[in-house]
């Protein structure tokens, strides 16, 4: 389809993959829902699977308000995996940002004390402060070589350690409501309920990294670097410089999800415990491969959103909420042996 | 001439209509091999001719699709090397299969490491290895504790013989074991293996070097094109008659005619007194329009010049030149932008991100220069022009040879590169997509490029090249005009007055280590 | 790469071992350093640094991450990982007591019990590893969440008791010496000559090197990996015993809150094992693991914010693994 002319810079390249199977005509309609199936990334299928379940059980899930509420709990994680993505891809792993998100709620209450007026600095800042830890990561682990398990293992231990030193052990503060309000509040929809905020970023952030990774230069170089090192840097691919950068866009996607996080946790000193892992289970689920090259931005986030509605429906279930860890334990060993067993068949 | 009138030594391993294919590719076709106990057997042809590939399926590495393989006369099949090993059949890759962060007696004994009662024996392990490295001969320059990592390339390979040989081997297979040998370490390798034919062992020598095959070996099969041409007695044949077999002139090859002289434009690209490693005050000129064939023996800095003119490595000495103005190049990006372009040797670990789409793979290098340089680009056009055929989509990596060489060209055209240098163009590639890489590189002279193309194979260089240089230990050992014969090319690149031996040793497979 | 069949360095051959797994002296002089900065800085301050008090005080705090750093140590050789380490300690803190409930007789059966999980918990992950061709950092954090799931919906504080004899391997001492520390000693020595002088050693370093290579050489690199991971986890196990003997009785958030995953991992990189495989050494393990002791007991003797140590602990790993980083950098060996 696309070999016709055009500037492939303008080009959609892999996108239309929907379009791309429904084109062939006059197929039998069976033929063409099993090509439309195999088109679509195996993860969206099982979060519709998780998601249908959890309706038989309870119908109102699937009723706006409490879905988006759902979408709203879903938000954070969806944005680290967002960001997360950018590092697997580029054959790194980032661990640091679980130890950022705590960070972010806990100087953003240090620093505002619930005072409205600071708002609109704190997030500037806090942004910027997120890109300086990404961009340490990447330095470290590019240009001192450090493997970035441990450079971001030590970003962990780093920030964990000068946030709390600085507040002097236990979070104070708190944050100011108009700093809540992206991870509470919404916008009234007549009739719908409210739409919230966090939803809304979560849809820009998605679409603006999506936007970055599957269509930009920049996002070809990633996928390259990750692939391909060498072939990449004989292409003229700045290959520290591109991985860098990723290190660089998930400390902001961590920034944003904290932000998010603050909103309905509050400040606590556990607030972003766990979260490294998770994140880089999500993107494992949505069939990205630790190692590098393979992974893309919307399976990251059904990755996520499919971890979170497995915790709903265990919920709903009855399981103990401890147990969510064991499954989300077994779920990611299969996501991983699947996406070894498919790599392996396809040669 | 095959007809033994003596009744033959029992032939110990037979393989019988072998074939092969990679990825559609017919790498052998119905290829018969039969070696005598206490033979010396050397199988020969150019690149790609399939020897490496039939070695391996002797090794169980590769399974044949079709054929059978015999060892004393039993049918055998090996689906791993180890069963290969088990059964007495040895073999000494091309490239080294070492840890380099491991002693010498540890790698040669590894999975098999002598016992004791508890553990390891490592007393008895150096002293085996110190006896295996004594039938080489090189017991005094090799300790059995030194990590291989710290040995040069010449002693490794040295431990990968005497590893092959301590599994007591019947049948033994050296693919190319004197490359990176000194003059006095072959003949000492060749004195042990004339005394292992004496102990009875088979042992198969692979190799493009004419010269030591004939001092070496007892009968020679010759391949082609993955087809089995003949199988010679040494002693039956001269030079002449066994180039003729590996080559086959009168199967020639065509090459696009050589550009005429008033085509030939300005120097694009030129260097000075050089310096880099091992190259030395390298003079060289690249001019619009004309292929410059660069010749020379493995080892004597042909792949090194290519990087060094990409900016892969930094120069240490001397001046460089793109169109007249004088550049240095800090990295390959920086080649880029300046309108080079390099088409790597091996296309798979520096060439191709495999898992990504031919669009990709070919939009790699524009994407990566800059704000809009992309956008100029008609991934169409592009692709037209270098031939490729089917979607853009499909994964490089199901692409063949030939193709996956195309989709680089292709890169390279979409930055505008002026320049072009191709490391071993047509290696690993079928005979059909060969003349049309060809094809497509004198039509890119044509269009004004400045290209230059290294490759190992001479026929190749003399048929491509407006011009050949010849590199030997690092600097450029002098300047042939077009149509210069292989013995006149190989007198440069080994700077010794040879025998007509020598011609098909220019020919032999580059020097990756 | 690239480079034509040009020999490498030259250099000296012959003289005396110089295997790449001997190279734990510059670890072993990094630690007498810290340790005479350290002794000097007490003192100066007025404390005192060489009573016995301090010294046991120091290698008893040596022994919980200690043992457990050997067995990562022993996978990272691999060119594995386990991130299991933590949960399992806590398995068997909360098994152990929960089994032995303070009764001397089931003291035997506590230890039993507690080996024998671990020595599954090590074969699943090496199998996951190996024969689902899962990658061993999503494989061990996998089983580590399903071991945290059950073991937090089983038992939320802490949970029975250990006898008193128990804890004599806790507390008690052979002379100035602590029992423990022989422990530790005794599992670093075993591990040493398990990786020196075994075949299992041997190829375990051939697989992390390079597996192909292994592989063609005739080497069950499979079954190498998952006998590294069973070790791996007989050691948290040990970690687990040591701890819950101190404790007397088994939480679930013993070994989280420990941070023996990625502290174990950490020690093991400090004392020079590569991350990337086939290069280490259980030597340089522990004296990376004092190391990191001896600077804990002066931020102690300071009383260094918590907080501050944690943070000069993230700058010391990484400033190390830069410095491996360099030297391999400046060998050229890469």
């Amino acid at each position: 389809m696309t070999t016709t002319a055009g500037p492939p810079g303008a080009q959609p390249p892999a996108v239309p993959e929907a379009q791309r199977t429904a084109a062939p005509q006059g197929e039998p309609a069976g033929g063409r829902v099993r090509r439309l199936l195999r088109a679509v990334p195996p993860i969206w299928l099982v979060l519709a699977a998780v998601i249908f379940l959890i309706a038989w059980r309870n119908p109102t899930f699937v009723e706006p308000a409490p879905f988006l509420a759902f979408l709203r709990r879903c938000a954070p994680l969806a944005v680290l995996a967002a960001g997360q993505v950018f590092v697997i891809i580029a054959g790194e792993f980032d661990l640091s940002v679980g130890a950022l998100v705590t960070a972010v709620v806990v100087v953003a209450a240090r620093l505002s004390d619930g005072d409205a007026a600071h708002t609109w600095w704190l997030i500037p800042l806090l942004l910027a402060a997120g890109a300086l830890v990404g961009l340490v990561n990447g330095l470290v682990t590019t240009r001192l070589r450090v493997p970035s398990f441990i450079a971001t293992l030590g970003m962990l231990l780093v920030l964990g350690g000068a946030v709390f030193l600085w507040s002097g052990g236990a979070p104070r503060g708190s944050l100011a409501d108009n700093f809540r309000q992206f991870g509470r509040f919404g916008v009234e929809l007549p009739g719908l309920g409210q739409l919230p905020y966090a939803v809304l970023i979560l849809l820009a952030v998605g679409v603006a990294l999506w936007l970055l990774l599957s269509h930009s230069r920049f996002g070809h170089q990633v996928y390259a670097a990750g692939g391909n090192p060498r072939a990449a840097a004989l292409s003229g691919v700045d290959v520290r410089r591109v991985r860098t950068a990723a290190f660089v866009i998930s400390g902001l996607s961590a920034v944003v999800a904290g932000i998010l996080l603050g909103g309905f946790t509050g400040v606590t000193a556990e607030a972003g415990a766990g979260y490294e892992f998770q994140a880089i289970a999500a993107v494992v689920l949505g069939g990205a491969v630790l190692g590098g090259g393979r992974g893309s931005v919307g399976a990251s986030v059904a990755g996520a959103l499919t971890l979170q509605s497995v915790f709903t429906l265990l919920n709903l279930l009855g399981l103990a909420k401890s147990l969510r860890d064991a499954v989300q334990g077994l779920i990611i060993i299969g996501a991983a042996a699947y996406a070894a067993h498919r790599l392996r068949r396809s040669g | 001439m095959t007809a033994d009138p003596r009744p033959p030594d029992p032939v110990v391993l037979g393989m019988h209509g072998i074939s092969k294919r990679f990825f559609g590719v017919t790498v052998l076709d119905d290829v018969r091999l039969e070696c005598r106990a206490g033979e010396i057997h050397a199988v020969m042809g150019e690149n790609g001719a399939g020897k490496s590939t039939l070695m391996k399926i002797l090794v169980g590495v590769h399974q044949p699709d079709a054929g059978r393989i015999e060892l004393n006369g039993a049918p055998v099949r090996f689906h791993h090397p180890r069963q290969a090993l088990a059964a007495g059949v040895s073999i000494v890759h091309q490239e080294l299969n070492l840890l380099p962060q491991r002693t010498v007696a540890e790698n040669i004994f590894l999975g098999r490491e002598p016992r004791r009662r508890f553990g390891v024996d490592r007393a008895a392990m150096d002293q085996a290895a110190t006896r295996l490295l004594a039938a080489l001969g090189a017991e005094d320059v090799i300790s059995p504790r030194s990590l291989v990592g710290r040995l040069p390339v010449a002693r490794q390979q040295l431990v990968e013989i005497a590893k092959a040989l301590s599994f007591d081997p019947r049948v033994l297979v050296l693919d190319e074991p004197t490359a990176a040998l000194s003059p006095h370490e072959v003949a000492a390798l060749f004195d042990r293996i004339r005394r292992l034919r004496a102990d009875g062992l088979t042992v198969l020598y692979i190799s493009h070097r004419l010269r030591e095959v004939f001092d070496l070996t007892d009968r020679i099969t010759v391949l082609k094109d993955g087809r089995r041409v003949d199988t010679v007695e040494t002693s039956e044949v001269d030079t002449r008659r066994l180039v003729h077999l590996m080559v086959g002139r009168e199967l020639d090859h065509y090459y696009p005619p050589r550009a005429a002289p008033e085509r030939i434009g300005p120097v694009r690209l030129a260097v000075r007194s050089a310096g880099a490693g091992l190259l030395h005050d390298v003079d060289l000129d690249l001019r619009a329009g004309e292929i410059v064939g660069l010749a020379g023996l493995a080892g004597s800095g042909r792949t090194e010049l290519a990087r060094l003119l990409f900016g892969a490595t930094r120069m240490t000495a001397g001046r460089l030149t793109i169109d007249g103005r004088a550049s240095r190049l800090r990295s390959p990006r920086h080649a880029i932008r300046r309108g080079i372009g390099l088409l790597t040797e091996d296309r798979k670990s520096e060439g191709l991100v495999l898992q990504r789409s031919v669009r990709d793979n070919t939009l790699l290098a524009a994407r990566s220069l800059g704000r809009g340089a992309a956008r100029r680009v008609a991934l169409a056009d592009l692709l037209g022009r270098v031939r490729l055929r089917g979607g853009a989509d499909r994964e490089v990596r199901y692409l063949s040879g030939g193709n996956q060489q195309k989709v680089v060209l292709a890169r390279w055209l979409a930055t505008g590169a002026r320049v072009l240098i191709f490391d071993e163009p047509t290696r690993g590639i079928d005979v059909g997509a060969k003349a049309s890489i060809h094809e497509l590189m004198r039509e890119l002279a044509d269009a004004g490029a400045a290209i230059l193309m290294i490759s190992s194979e001479l026929p190749e260089v003399i048929g491509m090249a407006d011009r050949i240089v010849v590199l030997r230990q690092g600097t450029v050992a002098g300047e042939l005009p077009a149509g210069a014969t292989e013995a006149e090319i190989m007198l440069l690149a080994t700077g010794e007055p040879d025998r007509a031996g020598a011609a098909a040793g220019a020919s032999r497979e580059g020097g990756t280590a | 790469m690239i480079a034509d069949t040009m020999p490498g360095r030259l250099r000296p051959l012959g003289l005396g071992r110089d295997s790449g797994t001997a190279s734990s002296a510059p670890v072993w002089l990094v630690f007498g350093g810290v340790f005479a900065v350290a002794w000097l800085l007490v003192e100066l301050n007025g404390g005192q640094f060489m009573t016995v008090d301090n010294l046991q005080n120091m290698a008893v705090r040596s022994v919980a991450l200690g043992l457990v750093a050997v067995g990562q140590t022993i996978v990272l050789i691999g060119g594995s990982l386990d991130l299991s380490v933590a949960y399992l300690v806590s398995v068997t803190a909360v098994g152990a007591s929960f089994v032995m409930q303070g009764d001397p007789d089931r003291m035997v059966l506590g230890v039993v019990v507690t080996l024998a999980i671990g020595a599954l918990i090590g074969l699943v992950n090496g199998l996951v590893i190996t024969g689902l061709r899962v990658n061993a950092f999503i494989a061990t954090l996998g089983t580590s969440l399903v071991m945290s799931g059950v073991l937090n919906a089983l038992f939320t504080n802490f949970t029975g008791s250990v006898p008193r004899q128990f804890q004599a391997l806790g507390y008690n001492a052979l002379g100035p010496v602590p029992v423990a520390v022989i422990l530790l000693l005794a599992v670093v020595a075993l591990a040493w000559y398990v990786l020196r002088h075994t075949r299992f050693g041997y190829h375990l370093y051939a697989v992390g090197g390079n597996a192909e290579v292994a592989r063609l050489s005739g080497v069950r690199t499979d079954r190498t990996v998952v006998l590294a991971h069973v070790l791996c986890s007989l050691t948290a196990v040990l970690t687990g015993l040591f701890l819950v003997s101190r404790l007397r009785s088994g939480a679930p958030w013993v070994g989280p809150d420990g941070g023996y995953d990625l502290e174990s991992i950490a020690a093991a990189v400090v004392g020079g094992t590569a991350l990337a495989g086939g290069r280490g050494a259980v030597a340089g393990t522990l004296a990376g693991v004092l190391i990191l002791a001896v600077i804990d007991q002066v931020f102690n003797e300071f009383e260094v914010n918590a907080f501050l140590k944690t943070l000069i602990r993230g700058v010391i790993i990484v400033g190390a693994v830069a410095l491996y980083a360099l030297r391999r950098r400046d060998e050229g060996s890469f």
